[in-house]
């Protein structure tokens, strides 16, 4: 039997349904590979083998009473462990929900079982979605699986190495500044944020309510698109759920499979072309969009004058968010709780627990956005920020006016070795420059892989505007016809 | 510095002008929680009532409650406020375990209803109250502290959290400034409180209990010297009944004046109101309170209630309960000082009800704040809780009109009603205590007590009318008081030529 790990999920689904391979195989066979590979790429915070060898037991009892089969069933897949899921460890990657077992299921969660998909596990991340690089993870790092001695993105490294190293052909993880996107370009995955509101946040932990978004990890576009198709859609339990149908993504891949783009328009951010990329970076990308030029798209540059104050909007409206969601981590209810000895007022315990339960850039940032939201500060720096956000909302409505898709580098640097980037946080938050605006905005984005920079890959963006998802998908997929899926080198590097 | 404390609010009025402001809390009585599915019924075991949302689990998110959002307006618009076209809830970020999130989902610069008024009665002036706002939030957990002196956190060796409460929709009502009511503060205060409860009530929004808290009262007191500036306020906490918020105005007019007097100053606080010694002691104070980061919720969309939906629930807001007892007060012929008892008895829909089946309004009157009122009084209950319906109340009065029931044996069979042994009807026939009215029976026993008392009935052929009461004890004797006195008595003057 061939390597059921190197197939695509779409593939997996249909050689499941028919019978050609049994659910239960395909998930031993990536339980195996992660029991081979994780202590080197250390992807997975917590396995859930019992749970998915049931899970696929299942699938394979539907198929024998003749049920019909969707065409996820069976799939394995890795989720992000800031997604709440019964009875199964959810820690965020942070020591103060150490233990905690979720009482209930996120929506997606439920989408994803009813689907008949089975979760192998949860994924490593930066500690409550904090950071670009894994690093930021109380439970050590992952490492990325084309070079082991570097960074596997963030904060959704841990989904993205556990695709790349062939642990799980499908993922999910979380986007507020760039978090699944950026995982994908410096691991050679395709990472695709929906719309905001247009995948439900019910049972993800919560970072940034007005930017978090869960979405697909894969190695391919169409496996994304139906990944995609089985987590969206209305969800009456998250007010900011958009209520309309999942754009139509899995058709979208299809037809861009064909690999035309005639009469598709895309565009050039003006203020995105000049400095920030490496130059390996920037030769990739235009490189990729050569390619899609051949394929018949028009390349049209659009000004976009506020996307520089985009990062700085974003470091103070996600922190100011972040302070408040993540006061409930108090020592009262659940998870950790230090310095209760009967002796320390509440005030103490909540203290110390909080002090000894956060790593330094979750404290970091809830102190930026206590003091961002403190009385007299909050006009100037929260309500700016609001403002800001308007005006890049503006410049993406302009620019769609003009083209159907906006394309840029993922990220402006391939994945860097550990520990280069954490002395200073402003060079860490650079690794979001071209993703963070999206996110303000609202819109879907995918990144896809655009070739390799000095042997790591290098990753193309592509937005859309709301709630048409699927035009990111079909320009993605076209890609692929011209810049086939790569695949990661034997994992190798000073720690294999 | 010999300074005498003020006795009286005369006293104080002499010197200082009152400034009073209310604050007042509503639990809604929708059937679900503001932000989830939970039920609200109160009484229930501790944490039973509970789910991810309003524990706030990680992950968790709130949908907000349309049947709240539409009392809330409806409250807002029997206060005379505009409706917001557009508005959004807020956080108000504070540490406190009886919070599950850290943070209490409310409203801050965007209320859902601003700007409105109630007009209240005192000593028969009317007196316009201003409100400021109306808006919506979800009510927090309860706390019980263990082991400490105080029943507060400080000292306590172990605190319980019930988080039943947590999530139940909440309205606050603030009031503008009410200054110039002078000594009538207190009173004023009174009757704001009680004609709002009053008006939610007829709203049919919330129980408005002020004992099991489902309406809770902050009073704001401060006085200046007249032509000066506004007094630096108090906020007293904790006032949980009509007569204690009047109480506390008074008693904070005292304080402040005594401490005014004696050169001192008002220190801006929470005070809390006690109820034993009808004063107020500290709380924590304002000056050191905490930021509490007030912003959008970005978790909810923003609040746009449809003007065409407003409009039908303007439409259809029921009479206000002002109009409404004035209205009745007419109808039923009654002094308004009757109608005043009418209303602190809780008796006005009863009544109401009684008189719409046919019953009329003195006799419901007297039913219900007499025999009625005596009994819920003994059994300590509400008056509409003592176990008779308007219908029975209806039925009773009718079988008196009829002649069947004597006033005593009505009151004998309310007594089986209110037993819960049925109807009156039921229990008339139950019990057998309807009126003798058969002639033949009742001649016979007056024929007998004519023939065994023959001194008092030649008394009585003598002209000494008054005599006849034996005969007619005999009668009412020997029919176990089931004839009705007066036809008795008439039977007997006629037999003996009296009449």
């Amino acid at each position: 039997m061939t390597d059921v790990t190197k197939a695509t999920a779409a593939e997996l689904g249909r050689m499941i349904a028919s019978g050609e391979v049994s659910a239960e195989e395909v998930t031993r066979a990536h339980l195996d590979r992660i029991a081979q590979v994780d202590d080197r790429v250390h992807a997975f915070l917590h396995v859930d083998t019992d749970g998915a060898i049931t899970a696929a037991r299942k699938v394979d009892e539907a198929r024998a009473r003749g049920e019909e089969l969707g065409p996820l069933a069976g799939v394995p897949i890795a989720i992000k462990d800031v997604i709440a899921t019964k009875g199964v460890p959810t820690t965020a990657a942070s020591k103060i929900l150490e233990g905690w077992r979720p009482p209930y299921n996120a929506t997606i969660m439920e989408r994803i079982n009813a689907a008949g998909m089975v979760m192998l596990g949860k994924t490593n991340m930066d500690e409550f979605a904090m950071g670009s690089s894994t690093e930021y993870s109380a439970y050590g790092v992952t490492r990325n699986p084309w070079d082991l001695d570097r960074i596997p993105g963030g904060s959704g490294g841990g989904s993205a190495a556990a695709v790349a190293a062939y642990e799980a052909p499908l993922a999910i993880g979380t986007d507020t500044g760039g978090s699944i996107r950026q995982p994908g370009a410096v691991t050679g995955t395709v990472g695709s944020k929906p719309t905001y509101g247009g995948t439900s946040r019910y049972g993800l932990i919560a970072f940034s309510s007005s930017l978090d978004t869960p979405g697909p990890v894969s190695r391919n576009v169409l496996d994304a698109a139906l990944l995609h198709q089985v987590i969206g859609g209305h969800d009456p339990r998250d007010s900011t759920s958009i209520p309309a149908p999942v754009p139509a993504v899995v058709e979208a891949a299809r037809l861009g499979a064909t690999g035309d783009l005639t009469g598709v328009r895309i565009g050039l951010v003006r203020e995105f072309s000049g400095e920030g990329a490496e130059p390996g970076v920037a030769a990739a990308v235009r490189d990729a969009i050569e390619a899609l030029v051949k394929l018949g798209a028009e390349v049209v540059e659009v000004s976009c004058p506020h996307f520089e104050y985009a990062l700085p909007a974003y470091y103070l409206i996600a922190p100011s968010e972040a302070s408040s969601n993540l006061a409930r981590f108090d020592g009262v209810r659940y998870g950790l709780r230090v310095g209760d000895d009967g002796q320390r007022s509440l005030e103490e315990v909540m203290s110390l627990t909080r002090e000894a339960g956060f790593g330094p850039e979750v404290t970091r940032r809830i102190m930026l956005g206590t003091y961002a939201l403190s009385s007299g500060y909050y006009e100037a720096y929260y309500g700016q920020a609001q403002k800001v956000r308007t005006l890049i909302t503006r410049d993406f409505n302009a620019a769609f006016e003009q083209v159907d898709v906006l394309v840029s580098p993922t990220t402006p640097f391939v994945a860097f070795p550990f520990g280069s980037r954490t002395s200073d946080p402003y060079q860490m938050y650079l690794a979001d420059l071209y993703t963070i605006p999206t996110n303000l905005y609202g819109g879907p984005a995918i990144s896809v892989p655009a070739g390799v920079s000095e042997g790591l890959p290098v990753g193309l963006q592509i937005m859309a505007p709301t709630m048409a998802d699927d035009r990111m998908y079909r320009v993605a997929a076209a890609l692929e016809t011209a810049i086939p899926p790569l695949t990661p080198p034997a994992l190798t590097g000073s720690n294999s | 510095m010999t300074t005498t404390a003020p006795a009286t609010v005369e006293e104080v009025v002499a010197r200082y002008e009152p400034v009073i402001g209310l604050e007042t809390h509503v639990e809604l009585g929708t059937r679900t929680k503001m932000f989830c599915s939970c039920p609200t019924e109160f009484g229930a075991e501790p944490n039973t009532q509970v789910c991810p949302v309003c524990l706030g689990l990680p992950g968790s998110l709130p949908v907000a409650n349309k049947a709240a959002i539409e009392a809330t307006i409806r409250i807002g618009l029997a206060l005379n406020c505009s409706i917001a076209a557009w508005c959004r809830f807020a956080r108000k970020n504070y540490f406190y375990p009886d919070m599950p999130k850290d943070f209490q989902i409310s409203q801050y610069d965007e209320p859902l209803c601003v700007d409105g008024y109630l007009d209240v009665e005192v000593e028969g002036k009317t007196v316009r109250v201003g409100i400021e706002r109306v808006h919506l939030e979800e009510d927090t957990g309860k706390t019980l502290h263990i082991g400490g002196a105080t029943g507060r956190i400080h000292g306590a060796t172990e605190s319980l959290v019930d988080y039943n409460r947590a999530g139940i929709p909440l309205v606050e009502i603030v009031t503008k400034p009410v200054a110039g009511a002078g000594t009538l503060a207190p009173e004023v205060a009174r009757a704001y409180v009680t004609e709002l409860r009053d008006i939610i009530r007829s709203l049919g929004v919330s129980d408005v209990r002020m004992e099991q808290g489902s309406l809770r009262c902050d009073v704001n007191t401060s006085l200046n010297r007249p032509g000066a500036e506004w007094g630096t306020r108090t906020e007293t906490k904790n006032v949980n009944s009509l007569r204690s918020v009047e109480r506390a105005v008074r008693s904070e007019m005292l304080r402040q004046a005594s401490v005014l007097d004696a050169g001192g100053r008002i220190t801006q606080e929470t005070r809390h109101f006690r109820e034993d010694t009808g004063d107020t002691r500290p709380g924590r104070s304002k000056e050191e309170a905490t930021d509490y980061r007030y912003f959008p919720d970005p978790d909810l969309v923003p609040l746009a209630p449809d003007p065409v939906w407003v409009e039908e629930l303007k439409a259809t807001l029921p009479e206000p309960p002002r109009v409404r007892r004035e209205r009745l007060r007419e109808q039923w012929g009654v002094s308004e000082h009757d109608m005043e008892s009418i209303v602190n008895a809780g008796a006005v829909e009863l009544i109401e009800a009684t008189v719409a089946a046919g019953t009329s309004p003195d006799a419901a009157r007297k039913w219900w704040l007499g025999e009625l009122a005596r009994r819920a009084n003994e059994a300590g209950v509400e008056l509409a809780e003592v176990g008779a319906t308007p219908a029975h109340v209806a039925e009773l009065a009718r079988l008196v009109d009829e002649g069947k029931l004597t006033d005593k044996l009505a009151r004998a069979v309310l007594e089986g009603v209110v037993a819960g042994e049925g109807s009156p009807a039921e229990i008339v026939a139950a019990r057998g205590l309807e009126v003798v009215s058969d002639t033949g029976a009742l001649t016979a026993a007056v024929g007998e007590a004519i023939a065994a008392n023959p001194d008092v009935a030649q008394k009585v052929r003598d002209g000494k009318v008054a005599a006849a009461g034996a005969l007619v004890g005999a009668v009412m004797k020997a029919t176990k008081g089931q004839a009705d006195a007066k036809t008795v008595r008439d039977l007997i003057l006629s037999r003996l030529g009296a009449a």
